[in-house]
């Protein structure tokens, strides 16, 4: 069974929600709405105090090249257009809109019936998929429509879609390609007609059989597409990672996975691509995994952008009375939340709750020089050594040790067997040699 | 001796001889002539390459001072107006007179101040912290406590009160500016010590708005201007919900501290207030 070469680890997987169905999250009281759901640019709001919207309707209009539309999750009146504060603690512009029924936009198809066929052209789909405001759904929230638009001079051969959810307790992809799996693979087909690509690969980690079993026996009806099983480790759900795990071609350092004729799509964006170029609809709701081993019903939501993280909590059982930590995504790459009601965000791929006893760090001891982080590193680098770097301010030092590719996976702090915070230092090196290139280039 | 320690020596000593002579011709042609005042100013200087002066250490002063042969706009933060008269004598020019600094903390948001709501484990470094989340007691402007100025201070003149969780200058503060630049908030700020070291300050830098900055903290500035309008001298300006005191301007007349309805407006080194009661805060207190 394949998987990429270079490093990686072994945490539990504490799947506890893999078998919850998806439910349909009911209505908030009011959503809250921020403007920056996205990568890039943050969008510009085009309603006002004392507005009514409908669901579906264009708040908040994406400007300049990495941006991203951003639509009303629910019917009701805008309540204001003010900061908030986020899941960090500190204040963003966001649209709060008090909930009144649920009166979609007209030209949005609601039905559920399959729609296979799509007459639109490639430009068409990418346009669409722009305008419906879609983006990564596995958590890094990059404009999707600038993925599916090919620069000139290069040629994709694959589309790689993840279903590998890596993530330690997250199961959303897990039970969307369960439930939805029909809807994936339309998206993952009209994916490949805006790419032009004739082979689609999905790639699926092997502790996941019956996703697997369900979306092979579906494959027949659609011409390209092929299911792979991975084997686990994490973080193969990096791009770089999966590529070289599927296709065993290496991205070059600073590079984007174009460059060895790769486009990689999430299965959750492949069904919110099928959502807007079949059903018209743009990205409102998003499947969350709440869950965590105190939790009392760990389970997966529909959830509407914009709905507080606490009413989801409520939903699968209330925060148990232990909590010393409620985690935004996965264990490994996820950050605490310092204000539960703060909104689910196109980004907001699970919710974590960590009882007192399991969150604690280790205490930090010195470096033994045993180099366990080197040797798992997926991206081939050296942690210890950037860590060391970045902390004594030798930011040119840290730029040709390569610490631009690291991808902030959490092996390191994983693995480090004297609970040194390897990543937290990685970070502040990494904004500090961001810093130096952007001001090279000025 | 054989013949070959002979020849050996007598070879190599042509070498060395050569080579000597190669040397001190290249070093006569490519001499540095430096002007000799350099290193008289540079020994007056404290030696502490603290960078206080804006530039890159003590000589990289001195040179720069020799070069403009003038004192003008020059100062040195931790050796004050003494080294820099004695500099001025030697040079034949004339120093002038700066009002001596020091760095201030502008935040008080202590945890009894602003209770914490959250717990920080991350990486001890306010640079991290900043990035990460707001900060323990939810104000997004105030001290993080994590004691990035005190690792910056080379000259020991910073600590951590355990207490309050905030840092405390002391005393022996050279007003380098390393702290102000180690703070990812700006909170630090480089203010005039004042006569027997008396100083008026606003101690908060949140921008929010009132009940917004008071909700997470006792005693923020909350923009209510009521020191401006106390003030005779319009040394207080106010700007974004947040009031700043201009040090240049203000007389230490202490009449805003009291009029402060948060107690945002510290008075250091100042006497009790008891031997001159204004009439105006007696009947507050009554």
């Amino acid at each position: 069974m394949k998987t990429f070469t270079l490093g990686g680890v072994h945490p539990p997987e504490n799947k506890f929600s893999q078998n919850a169905p998806i439910r349909e999250l009911p209505l908030p009281e009011t959503v809250t709405i921020p403007i920056s759901q996205h990568l890039g640019v943050p969008a510009t709001p085009v309603v006002k105090k004392g507005d009514t919207v409908k669901t579906g309707q264009l708040i908040a209009k994406g400007e300049g090249f990495i941006s991203a539309n951003i639509h009303s999750s629910v019917s009701g009146t805008v309540q204001k257009v003010d900061e908030v504060i986020d899941t960090s603690g500190y204040r963003k512009k966001a649209i709060i809109i008090k909930v009144e029924g649920d009166e979609w936009e007209d030209d949005i198809d609601q039905s559920t019936d399959l729609i296979k066929d799509c007459a639109l052209t490639p430009e068409e789909i990418i346009k669409r998929v722009n305008e419906k405001g879609i983006v990564g759904l596995g958590g890094a929230t990059f404009p999707s429509y600038v993925k599916l638009m090919i620069p000139k001079g290069k040629k994709a051969e694959y589309l790689i879609i993840n279903g590998v959810e890596c993530e330690p307790y997250l199961t959303a992809d897990h039970r969307l390609m369960m439930e939805k799996a029909e809807e994936i693979l339309v998206g993952i087909s009209i994916q490949m007609k805006a790419l032009n690509v004739s082979k689609a690969i999905i790639g699926i980690e092997n502790n996941k059989p019956d996703a697997i079993e369900h979306l092979r026996k579906l494959l027949p009806g659609y011409p390209g597409i092929s299911v792979e099983p991975l084997k686990v480790k994490y973080p193969q759900g990096g791009e770089k990672q999966l590529i070289k795990a599927l296709i065993n071609r290496e991205v070059p350092s600073g590079k984007l996975p174009i460059e060895v004729g790769c486009v990689v799509h999430n299965v959750g964006t492949s069904y919110a691509v099928y959502q807007a170029v079949q059903k018209n609809r743009p990205l409102l709701n998003r499947v969350v995994t709440v869950t965590g081993k105190s939790l009392k019903s760990p389970s997966n939501f529909m959830v509407r952008i914009g709905t507080p993280i606490s009413q989801l909590i409520e939903e699968a059982g209330g925060l148990p009375e232990d909590t010393g930590k409620v985690v935004n995504g996965g264990p490994m790459m996820g950050k605490a939340l310092s204000n539960l009601e703060a909104p689910v965000t196109k980004g907001t791929s699970g919710v974590l709750i960590f009882s007192s006893q399991e969150t604690s760090r280790k205490t930090m001891l010195s470096c033994i020089r045993c180099g366990r982080c080197a040797s798992i590193c997926p991206m081939g680098l050296e942690p210890y050594l950037l860590a060391v770097l970045s902390d004594k301010k030798r930011d040119e030092d840290c730029e040709a040790e390569r610490i631009m590719d690291c991808m902030e996976c959490g092996s390191c702090l994983y693995i480090c067997p004297s609970g040194r915070p390897l990543l937290d230092h990685i970070r502040i090196g990494k904004g500090a040699v961001g810093k130096l290139i952007r001001s090279r280039s000025h | 001796m054989n013949e070959i320690t002979l020849l050996s020596v007598i070879s190599l000593g042509a070498l060395g001889t050569i080579a000597a002579v190669i040397l001190y011709m290249v070093a006569q042609k490519f001499k540095v002539i430096e002007d000799p005042r350099i290193d008289i100013v540079a020994d007056k200087l404290p030696g502490a390459n603290c960078g206080g002066c804006g530039y890159a250490g003590c000589r990289a002063l001195a040179e720069e001072i020799v070069r403009k042969e003038s004192l003008d706009g020059m100062s040195c933060p931790p050796g004050g107006n003494d080294v820099m008269k004695d500099i001025a004598a030697v040079l034949g020019l004339e120093a002038t007179e700066q009002d001596p600094t020091i760095a201030v903390v502008r935040c008080n948001g202590s945890h009894e101040n602003s209770p914490p709501k959250v717990r920080y484990e991350g990486a001890m470094t306010c640079a991290f912290a900043h990035s990460l989340f707001a900060g323990t007691g939810g104000c997004p402007q105030g001290c993080l406590g994590c004691g990035d100025c005190v690792v910056s201070c080379d000259f020991d003149a910073i600590y951590m009160d355990e207490q309050t969780g905030l840092p405390v200058v002391k005393d022996n503060c050279v007003s380098c500016g390393a702290c102000v630049k180690a703070c990812p908030r700006n909170i630090i700020e480089i203010r005039k010590r004042g006569k027997k070291d008396r100083r008026i300050f606003v101690s908060c830098i949140n921008k929010e708005k009132g009940g917004v900055s008071r909700k997470n903290c006792k005693v923020a500035c909350i923009g209510c201007g009521k020191c401006v309008k106390e003030c005779n001298f319009e040394a207080i300006v106010f700007e974004n919900n947040l009031a700043y005191i201009d040090y240049n301007k203000c007389t230490l007349c202490r009449k805003c501290p009291p009029v402060c309805p948060t107690g945002a407006i510290h008075e250091l080194n100042f006497p009790p207030r008891k031997p001159r009661p204004e009439t105006k805060t007696e009947p507050a207190q009554a």
